[in-house]
């Protein structure tokens, strides 16, 4: 029996066009948008104006404190302007648009493809490089990496838990990431584990990925105290809850983090851009992306500069179909619907998801049948249909006892409903309002 | 006949027994009401709408009872007229209170804020405006899915079908501010209703670069600070790229609405100008 979380979960459609495709360098683009707040917590603070010269690697704005994370150029060029641009959160935000000039890097970073095994830093030092390089979660949260290594007092980490769970349906980036750069994956899962004390280390991946279960397996052979761990295949295990109840058996209290039971855990992209940071230098300005869609002529995985227009990226992938219903900014459960495809590239975009119109479509919602699929499926063991209930009718205190703040918005309710309830997205309003309520008790 | 005497006996004593028991009780846990509270909730409209900020009108009424002076309390919803008669109640002063009205700070309707995509998710602008921000290239304006129409208890909120704004009818308006807080985007502001419900207020609360505020509508705030100069009384500050009118200090001259290059600037129930003919001869 495969291992996997206790309760709830579904298994949509995997639907993973580019699974096959390996990862294509993304040609550098004309004009480069890179937003200061690519990260949950505070925007970073700007340290260049118009009309200077940045090379691949210049720190554009630094970390605004403790919860923030620094911001690299990830081209070559002048700096256009300072502005207002369009991002994935259907808001504008402050940007630095770049115009490309050359492709000349920071003589510090060492951009060869040459893999380094050995490290002699200490853990403090490799978190010092951590922090420097702006590394944040690249699973989608965009959590900055340095606040999960560092635990708050008390607690320590046992475990480090590798995401290579990729549970959303289409996106392929990590699995590709584990195919073609597994050794590296492996020495940052290393790095990692001596950045936290951790004495263990784990890779979790979806028994969908066969391949990269045996190249993983293989190559952790060398290393006594890393253990791949095949999942069994279900929607939402990248979650950090879910996955740490599937690989250790602990589950974790309403409004704790997995540190709480000893674990971390981090995403296979954050993993990689970990091994770059410390063993070559390189800050983090470019990831690996999905550009996939059932009508589209070449569902691919790209690495791609940090602030590359979709635009660009959905043109390189064979070109916008005509039945475009949504572009999606991450994958069709928890990613967002964009309103313009002039949407630059940051830290946590897994994935570009074309949906033809016909499935992009909401479906007319009919009365509630009280079948209680959508408490069967739901991880956190909520009742969606009554926190809907409650949020609709704004009974904020209802909502909070029935724990509405643990929801993890991973749309598993709204999948499964028979009446097709938009049951999210009215959790979501009492989500955030519930939140401000007992923030506001907090103060 | 004597069980008869015997059972009389007994009930009467039993009977003065509890009366004086219950004599005793009354006047030892008596609890005095001023009489004035049910005076004034008679008074008070009954709305029980929680704008004054207290729990219902009873509340409220022991509040004013409570309370040495009016000056810190009033009902939004009977207004001046409802105090004064609270007032005459309790034989206190009221101080004249400057009528409030709730105006929506946006006019960006569908001919000069044109839409850039199709919102498909539920009908609710707090639910929208978490997904982003709003079916124009304006993160600010009204999405007219009529969160406000919906806490609105006195019908005075509605979204006009053909601009798809929210529109208020000032004859209903209480003035309780409900609406205010309803609102994700912070658009109504309780303002003065004003002489004869005169009042001028810039209707945009876009605060991007007055450059992308007017691509995204035409009548969008560009911040151009011409109002600023025009206002004989500075009563208008320009600040996050958006200009603002307060109330206590405009006198309602009209030259802001008349420069307002964007006509963002709206007056309202002004007498419409006469405009002087000119013969054709004579230019």
């Amino acid at each position: 029996m495969l291992k996997t979380f206790r309760i709830g979960g579904i298994h949509p459609p995997e639907n993973k066009l580019s699974a096959n495709a390996e990862i294509e360098n993304f040609p550098v683009p004309r004009q480069v948008i890179i937003p200061l707040a690519q990260h949950i917590g505070a925007p970073a603070n700007l340290l260049v104006k118009k009309g200077d010269l940045v090379q691949v690697g210049t720190l554009l704005a630094e970390s605004a404190g403790f919860i923030s994370a620094n911001i690299h150029s990830s081209v070559s060029g002048r700096v256009a302007k300072i502005d207002q641009a369009m991002g994935a959160s259907g808001y504008r935000k402050m940007s630095v648009f770049i115009d490309v000039e050359g492709d000349e890097w920071d003589a510090a970073i060492d951009k060869s493809d040459i893999f380094i095994d050995t490290c002699d830093f200490t853990a403090k030092e490799i978190i010092s490089k951590i922090a420097a390089a702006g590394i944040v979660g690249m699973g989608g949260a965009a959590f900055p990496t340095l606040v999960k290594l560092n635990p708050p007092l008390g607690m320590s980490a046992e475990i480090l838990i590798v995401n290579g769970v990729e549970c959303e349906p289409y996106l392929t980036s990590d699995h590709a990431l584990m195919m073609s750069k597994g050794k590296e994956i492996l020495v940052g899962t290393q790095l990692l584990m001596r950045s936290l004390g951790a004495l263990k280390g784990a890779i979790g991946i979806e028994n969908n990925k066969k391949d990269a279960i045996k190249l993983m397996k293989e190559l952790a052979l060398a290393y006594t105290d890393i253990e791949i761990v095949p999942l069994k295949v279900r929607y939402p295990q990248g979650g950090e809850k879910q996955l740490v109840e599937a690989i250790t058996n602990r589950q974790i209290a309403s409004g704790s983090l997995p540190i709480s039971v000893g674990a971390v855990v981090q995403n296979i992209g954050t993993v990689f851009a970990v091994y770059e940071a410390v063993q070559k230098n390189k800050p983090l300005i470019e990831r690996v992306i999905t550009v996939t869609g059932k009508h589209l002529a070449k569902p691919c995985n790209l690495r791609v500069r940090i602030g590359t227009s979709i635009a660009d990226l959905i043109e390189y992938a064979g070109g916008l179909p005509e039945d475009t219903g949504k572009v999606i900014f991450g994958g069709p459960m928890m990613g967002k619907a964009l309103v313009t495809m002039a949407v630059p590239v940051v830290k946590a975009c897994s994935g570009i998801l074309i949906l033809p119109s016909l499935e992009s479509k909401r479906e007319f919602a009919s009365d509630c049948i009280r079948c209680a699929k959508c408490v069967d499926v739901c991880p956190m063991g909520l009742v969606p249909n009554y926190l809907m209930t409650v949020s609709d009718f704004a009974d904020w205190g209802k909502a909070e006892k029935f724990d509405i703040v643990d929801c993890i918005e991973c749309g598993s309710c709204t999948y499964i409903c028979p009446a097709n309830r938009p049951l999210l997205d009215y959790i979501r309003i009492g989500k955030v309002k519930v939140g401000s309520i007992i923030r506001a008790r907090k103060n | 006949m004597n069980l008869i005497i015997l059972a009389i006996c007994l009930l009467a004593t039993i009977g003065s027994l509890g009366a004086l028991i219950l004599f005793v009780a009354s006047k030892k846990f008596e609890v005095y009401e001023d009489p004035r509270i049910g005076d004034i909730l008679a008074i008070l409209p009954s709305a029980n709408c929680g704008a004054c900020g207290y729990p219902s009108c009873s509340g409220f009424a022991q509040a004013c009872v409570a309370a040495g002076s009016l000056a810190a309390l009033s009902c939004p919803v009977g207004g001046q007229d409802t105090m004064l008669e609270v007032a005459g109640v309790l034989g206190a002063t009221v101080l004249s209170a400057n009528p409030m009205v709730a105006v929506v700070r946006c006019a960006g309707d569908c001919l000069n804020r044109p839409r850039t995509n199709i919102y498909d998710g539920i009908a609710n602008c707090r639910a929208a405006s978490l997904l982003y921000g709003g079916d124009s290239d304006c993160s600010y304006g009204c999405l007219g899915l009529g969160d406000c129409v919906k806490v609105c208890s006195f019908g005075a909120l509605s979204i006009n079908p053909k601009t798809l704004l929210a529109e208020i009818d000032e004859s209903k308006c209480t003035s309780c501010g409900v609406c205010v807080a309803s609102c994700p985007k912070s658009l109504i502001e309780m303002r003065r209703k004003g002489p004869q419900s005169r009042r001028i207020y810039v209707s945009c609360m876009n605060k991007d670069r007055g450059v992308l505020a007017r691509k995204a509508c035409s009548v969008a705030c560009i911040s151009c600070s011409k109002c600023q100069k025009a206002c004989p009384f500075e009563a208008i500050t320009i600040e996050d790229n958006l200009a603002y009118i307060d109330d206590d200090k405009c006198r309602l001259c009209n030259k802001c609405v008349e420069v307002c290059p964007t006509s963002s600037i709206k007056a309202f129930n002004f007498p419409i100008k006469k405009v002087k003919l000119v013969k054709i001869e004579e230019i």
